[in-house]
């Protein structure tokens, strides 16, 4: 097969040359954009959507930070409060971290990444934003009429009695459910079947095997959440009695069943982060990654391991001491999976030709909060300081530096990495670094304290605090603040960008990943013509030459 | 497969595919995960029925009784023999014979209203019985603890397992409509064969269903 679209071949790879004829104006008007198939423009879509998610999160933190500024009421009342923290991690969670990195970069680069025109259901592509557009809809309404106050956890039986509008969001987190199963199962037929020839699974770039270990759990956790879910909504519409002990239901089986969705979702958001992060580190280091195998097996390990560590959540639950036991030994091969790649990430950097860039920066700050958050989760696993930590803010502190931190990370991250591919325009350097150290070091003083406080004993979603608390608060309230203005900052310079930027080359990067040979932006058919594939991913041994590396059947 | 030329099922190869044998291939594997999801989706209210028979395990069995285990038997054999038609349909419809394809899919359509019908039947007798869930159940005569518990997994069960007969049975109207039109005439008939999967797995479902409620 042959390449038929018509697009001027730029004349070298490292010369700035915006391809006129690319996936952006190849259609224009809404409906181009609303009825498209095409996985570049749904990776567009994912982000405009995922984006202002995190935008309206974040708010709902601020508006908690700021409540906390002081030990009493501060500018709302205690109902609100409760409110407030639910949706910030209702909308974080479900609206931002679970979606982004699949949904914007899984759908843009995966494709682009194994040589395919397209992932292999392009139609249920397009159904999966819908379905997350409606889902957020739907929970977006339960918000507007109240909002829950039982938390993102949806702890039976409070959840089942409280007078707030819960059901709403229950549906809306069911349907984007939905959402996240059509991607992972779109991405792991993808990569079965749409493999260009000459790439071997072992040719396979790390991002696709990442995606594919995340695509597992979408598939196999996430119906258990939907049926969940669903329980507790008719318990609360109805009261079928099933979490419920006065009917003889078990509200401790809620949080099994919650769990054994909600721990590997945790590893739905963190591989896609690891997933990024092992192409950054090939394209700063300028080396093939080390130990690709160990990488790459790594993740579905994680993958694996990840659906027999729920119990870790239930220490305080009347779990017998040998279940909590098992549960605790069983979350930290996690840790030794997550070390494999750590120790390997670092060891391809061993040497490297490394340019500071920004998404290099963000790379340290992933990995810094990776290691840092890993840690104090190997102390959680251990059930003994658990006991004393349990709903503490060191657990908020915990999975906020490990979770958000690299989910964050790696997002930013892709987003610098990428932008010149996704786009055809290069971002302000400068302005890159600035937004980069402010939101890493906005980060570390907005949950640094939070360890501390938890340590000191200070529970989570608690509405006023004792004096003793209040300094500790005030400053993760100032780090909170700073790391809002820094979004702020990159949002204005990637939108100031995509006007007034320099025009990228193909390549500006010079990296070795497939995704780079071809034009910036991408022309709607990926590639001027199918590609075949004679060596592995970011394989720096000979001086790249650009696209003319990848050889091209005629 | 039947031996056609590459040409006369070039048309239905999708853009971004090599050719028909990997649409095929990925159609199928994409058919299979999804029925994986639905697994874990019913996953989750097997595990509910384990931990509360496990609960009230006398309970359970004595609940049992009030349902009809002629009734169960018989949607037991309706759903398994209207497997057999659909796998039927397939193989008509495989071999490019649209026309008996389409009458045993309105066939297995047939089967289905029955099973439905007799689903709708035992259901207004537990309505009038009083063996409802949770909060609705006012049975006189059986009054255990953990009764409720039971109606509530068994409406929960068979609910959802309904909805998905349902959505099967829309599923193989549309496949009916379009084998009756020649649509899988030509050497192409992955459709048929999906939907005669998820079919397969409203019976399979069915299959741990009934001795679960009826038969302990």
């Amino acid at each position: 097969m042959s390449q038929s679209l018509d697009t001027t071949p730029p004349s070298s790879a490292d010369e700035p040359a915006y391809n006129p004829r690319n996936y952006l104006n190849a259609e224009a008007g809404a409906m181009s954009w609303l009825l498209t198939r095409d996985h570049k423009r749904i990776g567009i879509m994912y982000l405009v959507l995922t984006s202002v998610s995190f935008f309206l999160g974040g708010f709902f933190a601020l508006l908690v930070r700021i409540e906390l500024l002081t030990p009493g009421p501060t500018i709302m009342n205690a109902m609100t409060y409760n409110r407030m923290f639910t949706l910030h991690g209702v909308v974080m969670i479900f609206l931002f971290m679970i979606p982004a990195i699949p949904g914007i970069f899984g759908n843009f680069f995966l494709p682009l990444m194994i040589g395919a025109r397209d992932v292999a259901f392009p139609k249920l592509n397009l159904l999966s934003v819908y379905l997350y557009l409606i889902g957020a809809v739907i929970a977006l309404y339960g918000m507007i009429h109240g909002g829950a106050d039982t938390g993102w956890t949806f702890y039976t039986p409070y959840s089942t009695t409280t007078v707030t509008k819960v059901v709403p969001i229950l549906l809306g987190a069911f349907v984007l459910g939905f959402s996240s199963i059509v991607t992972g199962l779109n991405f792991i037929v993808t990569i079965h079947t749409l493999r260009a020839p000459g790439l071997i699974w072992m040719r396979l770039p790390l991002f696709a095997w990442s995606i594919y270990a995340t695509s597992i759990i979408q598939i196999l956790a996430t119906p258990v959440l939907g049926i969940t879910l669903l329980m507790v909504a008719v318990e609360h519409a109805f009261g079928f009695g099933i979490f419920d002990p006065a009917r003889g239901g078990d509200p401790i089986l809620f949080q099994h069943m919650f769990w054994f969705y909600s721990h590997p979702a945790v590893y739905i958001m963190v591989l896609p982060a690891m997933a990024v992060i092992s192409e950054v580190v090939c394209a700063s280091a300028r080396k093939n990654i080390f130990g690709y195998k160990a990488v790459a097996f790594s993740s579905l390990g994680i993958a694996f391991v990840g659906f027999f560590t729920w119990g870790h959540h239930l220490f305080t639950s009347g779990q017998s001491t040998l279940d909590a036991g098992i549960f605790g030994i069983l979350s930290m091969f996690v840790g030794i999976f997550t070390a494999i790649k750590v120790f390997n990430w670092t060891a391809t950097l061993y040497k490297g030709a490394v340019v500071f860039t920004t998404w290099f920066a963000y790379f340290c700050g992933f990995l810094f909060f990776l290691v840092f958050g890993g840690m104090t989760g190997i102390a959680l696993a251990t059930v003994s300081l658990d006991v004393h930590w349990q709903d503490t803010y060191f657990v908020v502190a915990h999975f906020h530096f490990i979770m958000v931190g690299g989910v964050i990370m790696a997002w930013l991250a892709a987003l610098h990495y990428w932008w010149p591919k996704m786009f055809g325009k290069m971002y302000p350097e400068r302005w890159g670094i600035v937004g980069a150290m402010t939101i890493i070091f906005g980060f570390n003083a907005t949950f640094i304290p939070q360890f501390l406080l938890g340590n000191y004993g200070m529970p989570r979603r608690y509405y006023s605090y004792p004096e003793r608390f209040w300094p500790l608060n005030v400053a993760s309230t100032a780090g909170a603040s700073l790391l809002g203005f820094g979004f702020l900052l990159i949002a204005v310079y990637l939108l100031w960008s995509l006007k007034w930027g320099k025009v990228a080359s193909a390549n500006p990067w010079h990296s070795r990943g497939f995704e780079w040979d071809t034009l910036s932006p991408p022309p709607v058919e990926n590639f001027l013509s199918d590609p075949i594939y004679t060596h592995p991913p970011h394989d720096y041994t000979e001086v790249p030459s650009g696209a003319a590396e990848v050889k091209h059947a005629t | 497969m039947r031996p056609e030329p590459e040409a006369a099922t070039a048309a239905y190869v999708a853009h971004h595919f090599p050719d028909l044998r990997t649409q095929e291939h990925a159609a199928r594997l994409g058919m299979w995960l999804f029925l994986a999801t639905e697994l874990l989706l019913f996953g989750g209210l097997f595990t509910a029925y384990s931990v509360y028979r496990y609960l009230y395990p006398a309970t359970f069995a004595e609940a049992s009784q009030h349902l009809s285990v002629a009734a169960g038997t018989i949607n037991t054999i309706v759903l398994i023999t209207s497997s057999l038609t659909v796998a039927l349909a397939h193989h008509y419809a495989h071999h490019g014979k649209g026309r008996r394809a389409a009458l045993l899919l309105l066939v297995t359509l047939g089967f289905a209203v029955v099973f439905l019908l007799i689903k709708a039947w035992e259901w207004s007798h537990d309505f009038h019985e009083g063996l409802l869930p949770g909060r609705y159940f006012h049975s006189t005569e059986l009054t255990a603890n953990g009764a409720p518990m039971f109606f509530t997994l068994y409406f929960l069960l068979t609910g959802l397992h309904g909805l998905h007969v349902v959505i099967g049975m829309t599923v193989l109207a549309v496949l009916m409509v379009l084998c009756w039109l020649g649509t899988y005439d030509h050497g192409y008939s992955t459709p048929v064969e999906l939907g005669g999967m998820y079919w397969h797995l409203v019976d399979l479902v069915w299959i741990f269903l009934y001795p679960l409620l009826y038969l302990i």
